[in-house]
């Protein structure tokens, strides 16, 4: 809401403008019409004519030709005026008040009207010294990592403070400075599976979501010290499917899938990416016409997702699924979809949600042996996993 | 609480702007002596709430408040005091809020300085300028918002362009604004006397200093951004016929017109029609070249950001303002009494000539650099209108003009004497006669362009000089009368001279820099040498420097003469990081008015750096020669004589010993 002192200033300034129509109006002053102000030019060339003359810069001969010419424009502007010193052309009082309303009521009223449209006044200024010096709890985390960079750039080898930077860096959107902050943490701290994946992990949101050349390399390396590293397992899937090789990210999703620890928080988003893995490459799921059908996370959905808080991912994870859940409610003819949606329920912990689902697929496809039997399958596999 | 506050003025300027336009326009209706009186008030009031807005953006911008968009966009804690305050209107928003502020300053003078006009003449010039600020502040506001908020603050800004990180863009934007703007008080003068259907030698009397002193501003502008790109860009170029900078010199050229035929409408009541076109034209080229910039239409170094919302809304107001003026004049004309008449041979005849060629001139660049973008627009064709056709078509149009110049002053008003005048000229056109020789002999003779290019030079100086010698009445009196007399030559003489004498400069140094400009490009190591004319240049050393906001790369060259050491020599290239982009700094000697320019290339990996060097030699006097142009301008508006153009040449008589009069009015 609008502060009482900024309330006052608005005010002081709107006063400030209404005065200064409000004051010429209530003068009364002669009209000073043409035909004056034009004599007055010429005969202050007519004097100057005689200055010069007298001064001698100015031959007579010549100033009685230039005194002529003025005389002669003198007498136009005589001539030219007489239409112009009307009587009427007096001033009068209700045209002063017409002017003096509209005034009073056009300034405040536009003023604020735009400014209601505009102005931002609930944003409170911020100089920077002064954002420096307030204490460091206000969570204003952009003057924190100022902060931090001042620091480093004072100390360019504490790692520590580039492995703070770092996340911090991808949660604001700065990937590039990410994966530059974790890159000199690499250096000065030495490598590790954890820190090359979350490099990696940066340059693919650098790239949206493209795993580019430089983040697969990453990746390798953090597979080279650790090949159960699931970070870097995860996007290794996604580059082999970015690459048209589908099978492959199959199988690394599902060895991810099967290694990772109960609850882990990335599951849902392996499955989903299994899933989708899975439609592309095998025989078995439905046909090239089916996959626009089961969306998967598109790259920029994985790209947001890793930019994200555990939190804010769980909340995206949470609106794939009601997306998914409407769209079946209305089509219900997809099978994979059901499954999809089951796993995902199970992932979130709603059991009851789940077998809903289950049972869901079962009523659309209870004359499809095939579809049966592997609805059944998973059904199984939720609850073993669930 | 400052950027809102500095939105909120804005607002009020707007709404005020609005007032300006309804109550002046009102009462000059009705000729109501009250409402037109409020056309002086509201004027300041606009320039008060203005300047207050562009003060809070000032203030904002020193303290690196990043909760304005603007500032984080182009302001860096980092940065120099100066380029803090600069970078205001070194981005679309701050530069046209700028414009804007300019705009006020004159209507704010108008209503200061116009307590001689009379009071429907003032009302109506006020109400135009007033219509003219409501469509920019409009602009501003509504496509252009400076102080837009952004939450949460980033901790650091994005930095200001780093070309525009130098001392220039301090000097550069607000000449050129205080010239086109200034243009924008002419307009206002030409559409209220076209209101009110008459127009006589007062009018021109009362617009003479307002074109002057856009004129002045203009000229001064122009060179400061051709001496601006001459060292920034590392071309080591003054003038590229970038289609920018074609959009400042179209003001100019038809602004040169308008002061000249001015003259002849305020001595001579001649020309009027002819000289209110010119000052629509002039004020029209003026925000063709603001459409040009600021819409995008165009992508340089001032096209800060493209948006075709903007460039919509800019088309729009152009048409308003030119369709506008255009057909008022179509109009209301004829109705205009035309008065004085004059012989073809005659001062007024002097500068009808000059009036054409200026016009003409103005409209082949005008052309050159419209054509393209209409092709693009029709065709999709891309081309470019090079030098080669500007230097063909305007310097063939200049050289007729510039070689008239000197006969103008020395004609007598109303009918003149040519031949008489051209025996005067005989000194002057012997001397350049004599300098073509010399520096053709000098030159074995290979170019044509450099003899005849100095010569006409040389004629155009020494002739502005006869034009005083002749006033002076040199020879033909003692030498101590003629002193005296030279003193009481008015001060818009001197500056008629002066200025043409910048003219002559200027053509001398643009001759002197094609014709013997020697260049070297070298690709070479530390320790390596190159030859750059007399001068041999040494890279000493390539050294890392760091600056407030940026890291350079520092190439130090010894300059050698013969074997005599003449000291050192920087150039270097700057990173700043938080665009993550480079400039090119390049390093300059100046020997007298001669420059020595260096500027290097990104080093190669295996040390290997392009160097670009050349000597230019007087190539000073091109900037020179326009800030001479623009002291003429100066002194003449010191000037507040009223003119009177006194016909017919008559035999001197000696003076008699007066002191100088204190100027009328």
């Amino acid at each position: 809401m609008i502060s009482a002192s900024l309330f006052t200033a608005f005010a002081l300034m709107t006063a400030a403008a209404a005065l200064a129509v409000l004051w010429p109006l209530g003068r009364t002053r002669a009209l000073k019409g043409a035909r004056e102000a034009d004599l007055a030019v010429y005969r202050d060339q007519l004097a100057e004519i005689g200055r010069d003359r007298e001064s001698g810069r100015l031959p007579p001969e010549q100033a009685e030709a230039a005194r002529i010419e003025v005389a002669r424009r003198i007498l136009a502007a005589d001539a030219g005026r007489e239409t112009v010193a009307d009587p009427a052309a007096a001033p009068a009082t209700w045209r002063r008040r017409a002017a003096a309303v509209a005034a009073l009521i056009l300034i405040p009223a536009g003023a604020a009207g735009l400014y209601g449209a505009l102005g931002s006044p609930e944003i409170p200024g911020a100089p920077l010294a002064e954002r420096l010096a307030a204490p460091p709890d206000r969570g204003d985390i952009a003057i924190l990592v100022r902060r931090v960079e001042d620091h480093l750039a004072q100390n360019p080898n504490d790692g520590n403070g580039y492995e703070i930077l770092a996340p911090v860096y991808l949660r604001l959107g700065r990937p590039d400075d990410a994966a530059r902050a974790i890159g000199e943490a690499i250096r000065i701290l030495g490598p590790t599976a954890e820190r090359h994946s979350a490099r990696g992990e940066a340059l693919v949101v650098a790239g949206n979501g493209l795993v580019s050349a430089d983040a697969q390399r990453a990746f390798k390396a953090a597979l080279a010290l650790d090949p159960k590293e699931p970070r870097a397992l995860f996007f290794s899937g996604v580059a082999a499917e970015q690459d048209g090789r589908p099978a492959q990210a199959a199988a690394i999703f599902r060895r991810l899938a099967a290694e990772a620890p109960a609850g882990a928080p990335y599951l849902p988003m392996v499955r989903a990416a299994l899933a989708r893995a899975e439609a592309e490459a095998g025989p078995g799921a439905a046909p090239a016409a089916a996959a626009p059908a089961a969306p998967g996370p598109s790259a920029a959905d994985v790209q947001a997702a890793a930019a994200m808080s555990a939190q804010d991912r769980s909340a995206m994870v949470r609106g794939m699924v009601d997306r998914l859940e409407a769209r079946l409610t209305e089509d219900p003819n997809d099978l994979d979809g059901w499954l999809r949606l089951a796993r995902a329920f199970t992932v979130l912990g709603e059991t009851d949600k789940a077998q809903g689902a289950i049972k869901a697929a079962r009523a659309a496809f209870k004359d499809n042996q095939e579809a049966l039997g592997r609805i059944d399958a998973a059904e199984k596999d939720l609850a073993r996993g669930g | 609480m400052i950027a809102e506050i500095g939105q909120y003025a804005l607002i009020l300027a707007l709404v005020l702007s609005l007032l300006q336009v309804a109550l002046p326009g009102w009462g000059a209706l009705k000729g109501d002596p009250v409402l037109m009186g409020t056309a002086g008030p509201i004027a300041f009031a606009l320039f008060a709430f203005i300047a207050f807005s562009f003060g809070a953006l000032v203030q904002l911008y020193l303290a690196s408040d990043f909760t304005v968009l603007n500032v984080v966009e182009n302001s860096h804690s980092q940065m120099p005091l100066i380029y803090k305050i600069t970078s205001t209107w070194g981005n679309h928003e701050g530069s046209m809020l700028l414009w804007v502020l300019v705009l006020g300053l004159f209507g704010a003078l108008v209503a200061l300085f116009g307590t001689n006009l009379p009071d429907r003449l003032k009302a109506l010039v006020l109400a135009v300028q007033g219509s003219i600020a409501t469509a920019f502040l409009a602009f501003v506001i509504f496509t252009s918002n400076p102080f837009l908020r952004l939450v949460p603050p980033p901790g650091e800004g994005r930095d200001l362009n780093p070309i525009l990180q130098d001392p220039g863009l301090a000097i550069h934007p607000p000449l050129l604004y205080l010239g086109y703007v200034g243009l924008s008080v002419s307009f206002s003068f030409a559409v209220a006397a076209l209101i009110e259907g008459r127009i006589d030698a007062a009018w021109a009397r009362w617009t003479r200093p307002w074109t002057l002193a856009a004129w002045v501003f203009l000229t001064l502008g122009i060179a400061m951004g051709s001496y601006w790109a001459y060292y920034e860009l590392g071309w080591g170029g003054w003038w590229f016929w970038d289609p920018v900078e074609n959009a400042s010199l179209m003001p100019w050229l038809a602004a040169t017109a308008l002061l000249h035929s001015a003259v002849v409408m305020e001595k001579r009541d001649a020309l009027k029609v002819w000289t209110v076109l010119l000052a629509i034209l002039a004020f029209s080229l003026s925000l063709v070249g603001t459409f040009l910039v600021r819409s995008g239409v165009l992508t340089s170094v001032h096209a800060f950001a493209t948006d075709p919302a903007r460039g919509v809304f800019i088309l729009g107001i152009l048409t308003f303002f030119i369709a506008g003026s255009l057909a008022l004049f179509a109009l209301r004309a004829s109705e205009l009494r035309q008065g004085g008449i004059f012989a073809p041979v005659s001062r007024e005849g002097a500068l009808v000539f000059n009036n054409l060629f200026l016009t003409a001139a103005t409209f082949s660049v005008l052309v050159g650099t419209l054509y393209p973008l209409a092709l693009e627009a029709a065709t999709g064709a891309k081309i470019t209108v090079g030098p080669p056709y500007f230097n063909l078509v305007f310097g063939g149009l200049m050289l007729p003009l510039v070689f008239a110049m000197p006969f103008g002053p020395l004609l007598a008003w109303k009918r003149g004497d040519l031949l008489g005048v051209a025996q005067r000229l005989m000194l002057a056109a012997g001397l350049a006669v004599v300098a073509a020789v010399v520096i053709a002999a000098a030159a074995d003779g290979s170019s044509v362009f450099a003899p005849v290019g100095i010569a006409l030079a040389c004629f155009v100086i020494i002739g502005a000089l006869t034009d005083l010698a002749e006033r002076a009445g040199l020879g033909k009196v003692s030498a101590k009368v003629s002193l005296r007399r030279l003193a009481g030559v008015p001060r818009s003489g001197y500056g008629t001279a002066i200025a043409h004498m910048g003219v002559g400069l200027c053509l001398l140094g643009i001759v002197c820099e094609a014709s013997w400009s020697t260049e070297t490009i070298a690709s070479i190591r530390v320790g390596d040498s190159l030859k750059v004319g007399t001068r041999t240049l040494t890279l000493e050393r390539m050294e890392n420097r760091t600056g407030p906001n940026f890291r350079a790369r520092v190439a130090v060259f010894a300059i050698r003469e013969g074997a005599v050491a003449k000291g050192t020599l920087e150039a270097s290239r700057r990173t700043f990081a938080a665009r993550q982009m480079g400039t090119t700094e390049a390093g300059i000697r100046t020997y007298g008015l001669s420059q020595l320019y260096v500027s290097v290339a990104e080093e190669t990996a295996d040390g290997h750096v392009s160097v670009r060097a050349s000597y230019k030699p007087r190539v000073l006097l091109i900037w020179l020669g326009a800030v001479v142009m623009a002291i003429g301008g100066a002194l003449s508006l010191t000037d507040r004589r009223l003119r009177v153009g006194a016909p017919k040449p008559a035999a001197r008589r000696p003076a008699k010993p007066e002191p100088r009069p204190v100027p009328a009015e």
